[in-house]
């Protein structure tokens, strides 16, 4: 049944997860941001002994060594991350079975909406490898639901039984983000219940690695992997790839009040722009970037001055890190002052289409504990960032109702703003 | 050398392990592909080229459907391997 005020719900938090460089659940990787742990090593396979970039955030745990082979085996390394941390979502939430085999959520208003920046790249690098060597009737059957970009969000669909809808916005690096604000749009308006929502990214291969490095947009440190992602540090030089899935369970107030669900925070929206610039370079003054943040203060109740915590988008990259910051101090002014900003990407390296979902995942527990992780690698900070950084260790964050926002931007101009406030 | 019936029960056991799990003993000529060896349309697809592959027999798309059970699985490949 459709609620009578299917306009504008209150959407909540019931669930986290994740599996990241930093962790195989959300706890380990949420432990490992206070601690300031670097997620980062060395790439020490053959593959990539020709590459100008030999290291990478790759996952703590393999998904493959988790999930059952024959399932694994049929799955994208994307899509085995998204599993896993929906998994640990969808239990955190509370649920004990797939919709509809309980009386705890209704199958047709669950909904799942999971994105990836890519996709399944390296499935598709290795069945064309397998088409060149061994001709095609050895390319697996399984290939096009392997790579398909929305085959994580099907495939929690399917273990979950979720018949609300299943979506995956694609957005290279604000994917995650985008599918969160989008699951919080399903309930606001009416068209679900509970979503489980998140980014997912599996591509540690020579080729995404070459790729990137080629267009200048990685740190090439290969003698210092674990300081080579700095955000707001002087001498940042670009971003670490990273892999791995953040994913939440978001619920209508009432369908979590309903079935006694611990509540963690408030979704409170999201705000929403492009550039319109360039393709790959980010608009240097962060406009695009002010008017999403406008968008999310006109569309939503956040007020700035309970503003306290920012898990920003910050790459690691020289024009991007001010950029943002800049935007910033623009909407906020003043407000500002009183936000302890955590660039977790120092620790996780950059997810991609995965980082909106696991820095949604970590602003959540931020609220939560009331603690915002530290920025690790910054040994001199830029003069150009006019803000407070969170270094050296986490910061306890103030009592009262606080809220916090999670920022993530996409090559292609795309500027996805989430806020998140305590209840 | 052609394979004989056992051999060729115990080349598909190994393929069904790899591509769905099931441990090989269970994997027998009475049982179906899809209700008992949770092999789908896809993955039978998988199970028939690793077949192809170890037994050197060609199974055309046209065929695979004739092959519900292990049993007919065998008896094919039996009858088609050169």
């Amino acid at each position: 049944m459709i609620p009578v005020n299917a306009t504008n719900r209150t959407v909540v938090v019931t669930g986290v997860g994740a599996t990241t460089p930093l962790g195989g659940d959300s706890a380990s990787t949420w432990e490992g941001l206070l601690a300031g742990r670097s997620g980062v090593s060395n790439i020490t396979e053959d593959w990539a002994a020709d590459l100008p970039v030999r290291f990478a955030a790759s996952a703590a745990v393999d998904p493959a060594d988790v999930l059952p082979r024959p399932q694994a085996r049929r799955l994208d390394r994307t899509a085995q991350f998204a599993l896993l941390a929906a998994r640990e979502a969808w239990a955190d939430a509370g649920f004990t079975a797939r919709a509809g085999e309980d009386s705890s959520a209704d199958p047709t208003r669950v909904g799942a909406v999971i994105a990836s920046g890519i996709g399944g790249v390296t499935t598709l690098l290795e069945q064309y490898d397998i088409l060149k060597q061994h001709g095609p009737r050895r390319v697996s059957p399984h290939t096009v639901p392997m790579l398909m970009p929305n085959s994580p969000s099907a495939n929690v669909s399917l273990e979950f039984g979720a018949q609300a809808g299943v979506h995956t916005p694609v957005s290279a690096c604000a994917s995650g983000a985008e599918a969160v604000g989008y699951a919080g749009e399903m309930i606001r308006t009416g068209r679900a219940d509970v979503v489980v929502a998140g980014g997912t990214e599996g591509c540690i291969h020579p080729l995404p690695i070459a790729a990137f490095a080629n267009m200048m947009a990685m740190s090439k440190d290969n003698d210092d992997p674990r300081r080579a992602s700095r955000p707001y540090d002087t001498g940042r030089n670009g971003f670490v790839l990273g892999e791995g899935a953040g994913v939440v369970v978001l619920e209508s107030a009432e369908h979590a009040a309903r079935r006694g669900a611990r509540v963690y925070c408030e979704m409170l929206g999201q705000g929403l722009s492009s550039d319109a610039h360039h393709i790959a370079q980010p608009e240097p003054t962060g406009r695009g970037i002010a008017a999403a943040m406008r968008n999310l203060l006109d569309g939503t109740d956040l007020k700035p001055e309970q503003l306290t915590h920012l898990n920003a988008h910050a790459t690691s990259t020289p024009q991007g890190d001010i950029a943002e910051i800049k935007a910033l101090r623009h909407v906020l002014g003043e407000d500002l002052d009183h936000v302890a900003i955590s660039a977790t990407k120092s620790m996780t390296g950059h997810l991609l289409g995965g980082a909106g979902g696991v820095e949604t995942v970590a602003t959540v527990l931020a609220l939560h504990h009331r603690t915002a992780p530290p920025t690790i690698n910054v040994s001199e900070l830029d003069p150009e960032v006019d803000a407070d950084v969170v270094r050296d260790g986490p910061r306890t964050l103030p009592s009262g109702t606080i809220a916090a926002i999670n920022n993530s931007f996409g090559f292609g101009g795309h500027n996805v703003v989430l806020a998140l406030r305590t209840v | 050398m052609a394979a004989t019936r056992e051999e060729i029960v115990a080349g598909l056991a190994d393929i069904v392990n790899e591509i769905a799990g099931i441990p090989n003993d269970e994997v027998t000529e009475d049982k179906s592909f899809t209700d008992d060896l949770d092999v789908d349309s896809l993955s039978m697809v998988e199970v028939v080229v690793a077949a192809e592959e170890r037994f050197g027999v060609k199974i055309p798309d046209d065929d695979v459907k004739g092959l519900k059970t292990v049993g007919d699985a065998v008896g094919y490949i039996e009858s088609h391997q050169s």
